[in-house]
C-alpha cells in the first residue's frame, strides 16, 4: 500500500528505494516488433528487433521477464571498471569513489532477472559485494569521529541505498548531539573519552513542556 | 485537438496529443521531488495542487486509454506496461498525500492554530483535519477529560493555570536531511551566530538540519535524497 513505511525509523523503506532506482534508464535489445509506448513519463519505443533502445529498468524487466528483449549491463558493470573501484576504494580510507547512485539497487535487479545477459556474472557479483562491504566499513569508521562539534557532515559519493541504511542512526546522533551541545554548555575539550557517539534513542515524541 | 473523422482511426494516440495536458513537461520527475521533499521534512509542506491536478489528469487519461485497449483488443504485453506505468505513477500520488494525511493527523492542532500551516493544506485537507480534531476532541472529552478534576480539563493545555498551549504537538524542526545541492552555493551559514559555515559544491551528498536549509529546498536549489 502506498506510504505504509514508518516514516519515523528509516524515511524511506528498502522498496521505495528501489522504486526510485527502477527509473534509471538501461539499454535494452528487443527481439520483437512493437509501437511507441506513451507513457505518463514519457515517450519509449518503437521496437524492432535487434535495434537497441533506451528504457527505464522496470519496463527493462517487464520485457525481459517475458522474454522479449535481452539487457545490455551497463558500462560500469565490466569486470576491470570494477576492479578499479575496488582497488581505489581500498587505497582511499576517506573517500568513496565515484559510482552511479543506484548501484546497489540496479545491480541486483540485473543479477536477479538477467543473469545470462551478464558475462562473468559470479566476478561481477564478487566484486560489487566486495566494494559494498569497503565502502560500508568506512562509513562506520566516519561514524565514529562524529562529535558534538558535528553540525553537518558530507558524504561525497554515497549511493541512494548506503544512505538509505544510515539514515536512521546519523539523523538520531546528529540530533541528540544538537540536543545537547547548547552553549550554555561548558565546552569538553576536544571529547576524546568519547570515541563512540552516544545515541539516545528519542522515538516517536511529542514536545512535553517541561514544567 | 483537431479530431478528423477520416484520419481519426488510424492515430490512436490521438488523445494522448491533446496539448492542454500530454505533451508538456513531464510532470513525473516533480512530482517525484515533491514526494521526497514531504517523506524527508518534519513539517507538513505547500500543497502542490497544479502538479497533483496535472498528474491526477494524465492518470484519468491513461486508464481511459487501457480501457480502451482491453476493449479493442490490443496485445496483453502492451495493455500490461501500460497498466504498469499506471500503477507507479498512482503509486507517486497516493504515497504524497498519505503522508501529508499523516502529518495533518499527528500535528492537527498545531496546524489548525498556525495560519502560516493552515494555509498549506488543500481544501479537502483542511476539511478532514476539521473533522480530526472535532472528533478527537470529543473522544477524549466524553472518555477521559470531563471526569478529571476542573481546571484540567483542557485538551491543549496541561491546567489551566498553564501560561501556553502545552499539551499540543509540535513538527521537530531540529531534525537532519539528507541533501545534495544542484549548483555549487559557495559558503553557507546554517545558524544566526555565523559559527558554522558550510560549503556546498555541487552534486556532493550533506547531512544539514532542516531548519537551516529549509528555504534552499523550497526554492529548489537543494534535493532531498
Amino acid at each position: 500500500m502506498a506510504g505504509q513505511s514508518d516514516p519515523h525509523l528509516s524515511i524511506f523503506s528498502s522498496e521505495e528505494v528501489e522504486f526510485l532506482a527502477e527509473d534509471e534508464l538501461v539499454e535494452i535489445v528487443p527481439n520483437i516488433n512493437m509501437g511507441s509506448l506513451n507513457f505518463i513519463r514519457g515517450d519509449f519505443g518503437p521496437f524492432r528487433p535487434q535495434i537497441a533502445t533506451e528504457v527505464p529498468l522496470w519496463l527493462a524487466m517487464a520485457l525481459k521477464k517475458r522474454g522479449k528483449c535481452t539487457i545490455r549491463p551497463p558500462e560500469w558493470m565490466s569486470i576491470e571498471k570494477l576492479t578499479r573501484v575496488l582497488e581505489a576504494e581500498r587505497d582511499s580510507p576517506r573517500e568513496f569513489q565515484p559510482l552511479p547512485f543506484h548501484y546497489v539497487e540496479i545491480s541486483k535487479l540485473l543479477f536477479d532477472h538477467a543473469r545470462d545477459d551478464i558475462p562473468e556474472i559470479y566476478m561481477v557479483r564478487s566484486l560489487i559485494e566486495d566494494i559494498r562491504d569497503v565502502r560500508f566499513h568506512k562509513v562506520e569508521t566516519g561514524l565514529q569521529t562524529i562529535s558534538a562539534r558535528t553540525h553537518a557532515v558530507k558524504l561525497k559519493n554515497l549511493s541512494a541505498m548506503e544512505v538509505n541504511i544510515v539514515r536512521p542512526f546519523f539523523v538520531r546522533t546528529l540530533q541528540a548531539f544538537y540536543k545537547h551541545d547548547s552553549p550554555q554548555m561548558i565546552h569538553q575539550p576536544d571529547a576524546t573519552t568519547n570515541r563512540q557517539p552516544q545515541v539516545v534513542n528519542r522515538g516517536p515524541r511529542r514536545d512535553l513542556r517541561r514544567r | 485537438m483537431a479530431a478528423g473523422t477520416k484520419e481519426g482511426l488510424e492515430f490512436e494516440t490521438e488523445e494522448i496529443d491533446d496539448p492542454s495536458i500530454a505533451t508538456t513537461p513531464n510532470d513525473v520527475e516533480p512530482m517525484k521531488r515533491a514526494w521526497r521533499n514531504e517523506k524527508a521534512s518534519p513539517e507538513i509542506l505547500e500543497f502542490q495542487s497544479d502538479l497533483v491536478d496535472r498528474i491526477r489528469g494524465q492518470i484519468e487519461l491513461n486508464e481511459r486509454n487501457v480501457e480502451e485497449f482491453e476493449q479493442n483488443g490490443t496485445d496483453p504485453l502492451t495493455i500490461s506496461l501500460y497498466q504498469m506505468d499506471l500503477d507507479r505513477s498512482q503509486f507517486l500520488l497516493r504515497s504524497y498525500l498519505r503522508i501529508r494525511l499523516y502529518k495533518i493527523e499527528k500535528y492537527m492542532i498545531y496546524i489548525s492554530k498556525t495560519t502560516d500551516m493552515w494555509n498549506r493544506l488543500s481544501e479537502q485537507e483542511q476539511k478532514f483535519a476539521k473533522r480530526c480534531i472535532d472528533d478527537m476532541e470529543k473522544h477524549l472529552t466524553q472518555s477521559v477529560l470531563s471526569r478529571l478534576p476542573f481546571g484540567y480539563q483542557s485538551m491543549m493545555k496541561q491546567s489551566i493555570s498553564s501560561e501556553e498551549d502545552d499539551l499540543v504537538p509540535e513538527p521537530q524542526l531540529d531534525t537532519f536531511v539528507f541533501c545534495k545541492s544542484k549548483g555549487s552555493l559557495g559558503a553557507f551559514q546554517l545558524d544566526e551566530s555565523g559559527d558554522e559555515i558550510v560549503d556546498l559544491v555541487a552534486d556532493d551528498l550533506y547531512v544539514l538540519r532542516y531548519k537551516s536549509v529549509k528555504p534552499l529546498i523550497e526554492n529548489g536549489q537543494i534535493d532531498i535524497v
